[in-house]
This record gives structure tokens, sequence and C-alpha cells, in this order.
């Protein structure tokens, strides 16, 4: 080794060549998902910090969506109200139109006639199987079967004909009023209903038996998304996906409304808290609910479908054109409104994403002074974060699929 | 009269670019993809443009060229429209070497001309495909990396890591094909699957001799070409549109057809190594002149190969797709451990073959 290299040798090995790195282990990326992304059902904002494709944290950000229905209510008529909860979850108007009133009829202290609530308890469930039906087919599209979301949207556009056939809307139904109905279930609509009926179940299964016997989309659920009993109920989750956690909690059955106590059906419970556990508690409701239905058109019995309340029931338009009483009840409701005592109630119903509430709060007066909505998209949502953690991206849209969150009624 | 070779082979490249590729992905591809897809899901699909929609394709490509061509603000220019002239000039290269039939004489003035119908006879046209489908990768990682997007990036990521895994089980399943025909030239690879297998009426190609090559290597393509359950470079609900999120225009277009084409040489690889190629089994017992058997040939190639490529597609429209991880798991333990079980198998059978089992 000669003079030359050795000092070269001599200047290498003195010099600092060390790096520093802060954290060397410090790769992580933060992903902005939403709010507009096709997987986030809607406006859903999503911000994930991302090791890799591994998920480290993630923070659910709402509010895309809100257009102040709690504070528009204070400004309407209790009737004035029930074409915005149509707007709530918007996958299920029918639902939602009958639980408001429910609740108004609780502070009214009135009851609908049988034949109004057993045609009430039709169409909530009809909402149910609509609403699961998407539910599915989304979280299959999430998944990336894309087929099975046009096969239950095909049942679903069946069940629309059915409500324009009903309500005169597809979408916005706004069929129930406090009291009663729109207006009687016609023959022709129960036949309609009982034909879809009759052949569902079949294309039911052929979209379930599509995704069922896939290995690859049980294994994209198997596991992922995963929350433990306690937790489930510390986060106020409700509907099938605490049903998926094995609590057995049904307000149908826990605390039965309308007619549903006169009716024999099981709730499906699983066990095991994941996404697949999610998905087969709402594709078993979508069997129960076929079920309900059935049982209530059998047993539906003839009548009136408006409670005999003049003072708090909006009376039938031909009768205001011919009968003096009606047009004055019609011109102090409507100007007025229904005036119930001061008082506050809180009603519920188990709405097809879980606990779908109405708190009024009244004055007396012909508007509610509050009203709030414990809407259950929102609670769902809730514990977004703590099920994505630790997983993949891919597991996010699998577990946003299976919550399946409507941001109308999240954001309200 | 004698052609040069380069005149042959220029006049080859323009009739499979413009009579059979292009009209391939026209109408093969996205109108039949489109319409495929329309029937599986209760839908029509396109039916507007022309008789039963036959002329959707040309009311599509002109909408591409006309839209505008948004490069974001802050991507990496050059490279970002680099990325799919990579993948499109990719994609056209594998179909050099695609033997399409035998050879075609032509009598011209009383003397035969044996026409190849291949575009170019590569002795080694095993690993050119081999090389062209790990290059076709670039296409997708710079693309993906250039448009400064996270999704795209995230897009290009993962299709390097599945390109790689899979490529591995891509060549270890050629190699028992290799080692039965002894040759990496794709026409002597087909010439070499003629005759019959077992009970002397079963044709004699390789997805008869090679069932696990056949099964490994036609899941293998369908990671290489990225469609689903392998999407994952561009899974649309997970990563927006992943790669070529940001591309819009002809660039996109051309994303859409190298994938399209991609999807081709992956069903005609498959028709190729496995599935005999041009070769139409029982057709010596017709008696017919040469020249109708070569278009018999020609004929057989591209029915299987459009049977593989409604496959392909009808794949696509019912499967969900993986996850990254259960993707490399089946890349690394399952698909690796198999096809190397068919390379020892493969020397197994050469070393004592079937029939000298049993004396």
């Amino acid at each position: 080794m000669d003079i030359r290299q050795q000092k070269i040798l001599a200047a290498l090995e003195n010099k600092d060549t060390s790096v520093y790195f802060k954290d060397a282990l410090d790769n992580e990326m933060v992903l902005n998902m939403g709010p507009q992304h096709p997987a986030t059902h809607g406006v859903l904002r999503l911000l994930i910090k991302l090791d890799g494709e591994t998920v480290a944290a993630c923070v659910p950000e709402l509010g895309y969506l809100h257009r102040g229905y709690e504070k528009l209510a204070e400004n309407c008529s209790y009737h004035e109200f029930i074409p915005h909860t149509d707007r709530l979850d918007y996958l299920s108007p029918l639902m939602n139109n009958t639980a408001y009133v429910l609740a108004v009829e609780k502070l009214l202290g009135i009851e609908a006639p049988k034949r109004a609530q057993y045609i009430r308890t039709i169409i909530s469930e009809m909402a149910r199987v609509s609403s699961h039906l998407l539910g599915i087919g989304a979280l299959a599209m999430d998944v990336g079967a894309l087929t099975v979301f046009t096969w239950t949207f095909r049942e679903r556009e069946k069940m629309y004909d059915i409500f324009e056939l009903l309500t005169g809307a597809r979408f916005t139904t706004s069929f129930t009023r406090v009291g009663g109905l729109a207006h009687d279930m016609t023959p022709d609509v129960i036949s309609a209903v009982k034909a879809f009926f009759d052949q569902f179940p079949e294309k039911f299964n052929e979209c379930i038996t599509m995704l069922n016997t896939n290995r690859i989309f049980v294994e994209r659920l198997d596991g992922v998304g995963r929350i433990s009993k306690e937790k489930a109920i510390a986060m106020g989750m409700s509907g099938p996906n605490l049903r998926a956690v094995g609590v057995d909690c049904d307000l149908r059955k826990t605390q039965p409304y309308l007619i549903y106590n006169e009716i024999d059906f099981d709730i499906p419970v699983f066990n095991d808290g994941d996404c697949l556990s999610r998905y087969y508690v709402r594709l078993n409701e979508v069997k129960e609910s076929v079920k309900i239905i059935r049982q209530c058109l059998e047993k539906m019995p003839a009548g009136p479908v408006h409670a005999n309340e003049p003072k708090k029931v909006l009376p039938r338009k031909e009768q205001v054109y011919t009968k003096m009483e009606e047009l004055i009840h019609d011109f102090m409701l409507i100007n007025f409104g229904v005036n119930p005592p001061v008082g506050e109630v809180y009603h519920a119903v188990e709405a097809s994403k879980g606990e779908l509430g109405f708190y009024i709060q009244s004055r007396g007066e012909g508007h509610p002074w509050r009203l709030k909505i414990r809407s259950p998209s929102f609670m769902n949502l809730q514990s977004t974060s703590m099920l994505v953690e630790g997983g993949m991206i891919s597991d996010i849209v699998a577990v946003l699929g299976s919550l399946d969150p409507v941001m109308g009624e999240a954001d309200k | 009269m004698e052609i040069s070779p380069v005149i042959e082979a220029l006049i080859k490249i323009i009739v499979v670019i413009f009579f059979i590729l292009l009209p391939c992905v026209a109408y093969l591809g996205v109108q039949l993809e489109r319409k495929l897809s329309a029937w599986i899901q209760n839908r029509v699909g396109p039916n507007r443009v022309g008789p039963y929609g036959l002329l959707q394709p040309l009311a599509d490509i002109p909408k591409l060229f006309f839209k505008e061509d948004i490069v974001p603000a802050a991507a990496n220019k050059f490279v970002h429209s680099l990325g799919p002239l990579i993948s499109l000039t990719i994609a056209f290269s594998t179909f050099a070497v695609m033997p399409f039939g035998d050879t075609l004489p032509i009598v011209v003035n009383g003397v035969v001309h044996n026409i190849s119908l291949q575009i170019a006879n590569v002795n080694i046209g095993v690993l050119y495909v081999l090389a062209l489908s790990s290059l076709a990768v670039y296409g997708i990682t710079l693309s993906g990396w250039s448009s400064n997007n996270k999704y795209s990036l995230l897009g290009g990521i993962r299709s390097s890591a599945q390109m790689i895994s899979y490529e591995l089980s891509l060549g270890l399943s050629i190699i028992g094909i290799v080692m039965l025909s002894n040759t990496l030239q794709l026409n002597d690879i087909v010439k070499a699957q003629s005759g019959y297998y077992l009970f002397g009426f079963l044709p004699n190609w390789n997805i008869f001799v090679q069932p696990i090559g056949f099964i490994t290597f036609f899941v293998a393509m369908f990671a290489e070409t990225n469609r689903l359950p392998f999407d994952l470079p561009e899974a649309e609900p997970e990563l927006v549109a992943g790669y070529h999120t940001e591309y819009t225009g002809m660039k996109f277009g051309m994303f859409m057809l190298s994938e399209f084409l991609a999807m081709f040489a992956a069903a005609g690889m498959i028709t190729t190594l496995y599935l005999g190629g041009w070769q139409a089994p029982y057709i010596e017992y017709l008696n017919l002149s040469p020249f109708v058997v070569s278009l018999v040939q020609v004929g057989a190639f591209f029915t299987k190969f459009a049977l593989i490529v409604v496959f392909f597609m009808i794949v696509r429209w019912s499967m969900p797709r993986f996850r990254y991880d259960q993707l490399m798991n089946i890349g690394w333990k399952v698909m690796i451990p198999l096809s190397l079980l068919n390379i020892a198998l493969t020397g197994l059978f050469i070393l004592k073959p079937i029939h000298t089992w049993f004396n």
C-alpha cells in the first residue's frame, strides 16, 4: 500500500460517515379519503395515516351533508316536518316517516287505527328490505364484486315501483300522517306487494349465493373490523351492527311498537363482531322482514286508516271541500298546527340502520320547541377509527360497507 | 419475385396492428366487455350508436381524442406523459412473436411462397415475452409516481409488488413447457403440441400434459394483466382509479388500450403455450388443401383466443377483489410451490415417461 492510498484510507477513517434520521421508521403518509370518493357512501371524509398499506390512524370527519334539520324542525309545524324525514336515511324514507309520526302521536296521546298500523309495519319492513339490499350490494361492490350491486338494485327498483304505486313518489315518499296515513293501501298495491314477495326470495338467494359461496368475498370480510361486545355497547352501536357482536337487542322485540308483538319473527344474532357477521345479520334480517310482511298481509284488518281525532288528524280533502266542520279543522290544523300538550317525549324504532329515535320537546305550540334526532348511522360511525386501525386500506372500504352508514342521516 | 424480409415484416406489422389488434380492442375488447357486463348485470349495454350499438367503439375513440388533456400542476410532466407510452408500446410489442398460424402457402406465378404467420420467429420467444411483461410494470409504476397523487402512488407500488411476485410463478410454470418441447421458440412450442395424448384422441396440448402448470400460469396471467380479482393497482373503491387517476383524454385511452392489449397478449400466450396455439385437432382426417388448412388453423387460434378473453371478462364481472396481503400469500405460498412442484413432476415424467411406468 503506497503512501497515497494510506492517506486516503486515513482520511476516510477519520471522516464521520454516519447518517442520522430522526426516526428511521417514520415513513407514514396521510391520505385524505373523501368527501369525494367512490367508497365513502356519500360525503364521509376519512383522514388516514398510512404506514405502507397498513392504517395507523383514522379520523372520520362528518358534516358535509349537514342541512340543519333539527333546527329546521323548530320552524315547521308537525306535519310540515314529515317530508324532511324522507331526507334523513334516504334509503328507507318510509321507515323514517313512520318513526317520526309515532313520536308525534306519542306526544299527542293518540293512536292510529289497526289497519294503519299494519300498513305502517308493512312499509317499514319493505323499507328495511330495500335498505339492506342496498347495504349488501354496496358492501359487495366495495370489495370488488360489481355485479351483485346491480342484481340487488334490480329488486330495489321493483320495490320502488310499488312505492310509486302506493305513495305517488319513488324516493321521497312522505306517506305517513299524524294519526294515520296519507291514504289507504289499495287492493292493487296489496297484490303488487304479494307478487313482489312471491318472486323475491328466489332472486335474493341468487344474489347471496353469488357472495356466500365466493371464497374471496368471505375471506375479505372474515375477521376484518372486529369489535368486542363491551366496546360496541360503549360506542353506542345499534341495529344490525350491534346484533353482529352477539347482543340480542332489537327494539321490535324489547319495546314493541306498532303491531310487532302480534307477529312471529326471529332476531338474527351473530357473535363474531366482524364485517362478515354484520353482513350475515343483514342478510338474515331481510328474510325475517319477508316473513313479517307476509304475516301482516294475511292478518291485515279492514277499516279506516285515520284516527277519529278531528282536532289532531288532518281531515280528508274531499270532506274539506264539502263539509263545514272539516273545513274549519283543516284551516286550524294547517294554520296553527296540532298543538300537542306541553311536555317531552322520546320514541325510537328499530330502523334499518339501528335505533332511530325522535326526541320532541313541546311547549304547546304548533311546532316543536326542540326536536332531536338520534340517528343510528351517526352513532355507528363513531367506532370507524377503532374498527379500521391496524387493518389495510382495502379493509377500510369493507368496514364502511359493512357498517352501512347513510350520510344524510349521520349529518342530519 | 422475392420480397425482402424487412418489407415482409413491415407488412405483417401493419396487418397485425390495424387488421387484428385494433379491431380486436374495439370489438372483442370494448364492445364485448360492455355487452357482456351488461348481460351479466341485467342491463342492456350500448345500443344507441349504429345497429345494435355496433358503432359504439367508433364513437368512443374520437371522444377520448377530443377530451382536454390535463396534467396535474405538480406532476412530473415528462414522466407523466411517458407512462402511457411505455404501457402501450410494450403491450403492442408482445404480439411480435405471437404465432397466429403456421405458414400460409400463397402461389404467385406458379411459385409457392410459404408466408410465416408470425411477425418475427425469434428463437427466444418465451424469454422475449417474459421480458416485455416485466417491463410493462414501468409504465404503471412511473405514471403512478409522476402523477403526484397519493392514490396513484399506492396503485403504482401495488402494481410493482404484484408483478414481481407473480412474475416468478409465471416464469416457473413456463419452464415445464420448455423442458417438454426443448425450445424457447413459440412456433416450435406450438408444433410440439401436435399429435395426440392418452387414448389417442385427446390432443397433445400442454393443458392436458401440464395441468398444474396451466393453472399457475393462468392465475399468474390474471395478476400480470391487472384484471379482477387481481386488479389491486386500480382498485376502484379503494384507490379511486389507482395509477391512472390523474389521466384524461387519450392518455387514459392509451392505458385502456394497453390494458386490453395486455389481456389479449395473455390470452394469446395461454393459447400458444397451453391450448395448442394454432393446432386444430383432427384436421388431418379431412384431406383439405394446405391453404385451407392454414386458414382453419388461424381460425382455431382466434377461437381459442376469444374463448379465453370471454373467460377473463366473465371472471372480472363476477369476482370480488383480493386484499393486498391475501394476494401476496397466494403468490408466494401457493403459486410458487405449485409451479416448483410442476417442474419436479415434469422432470420425473421426462426421465420415466408414463407408458413405461407399468412395464
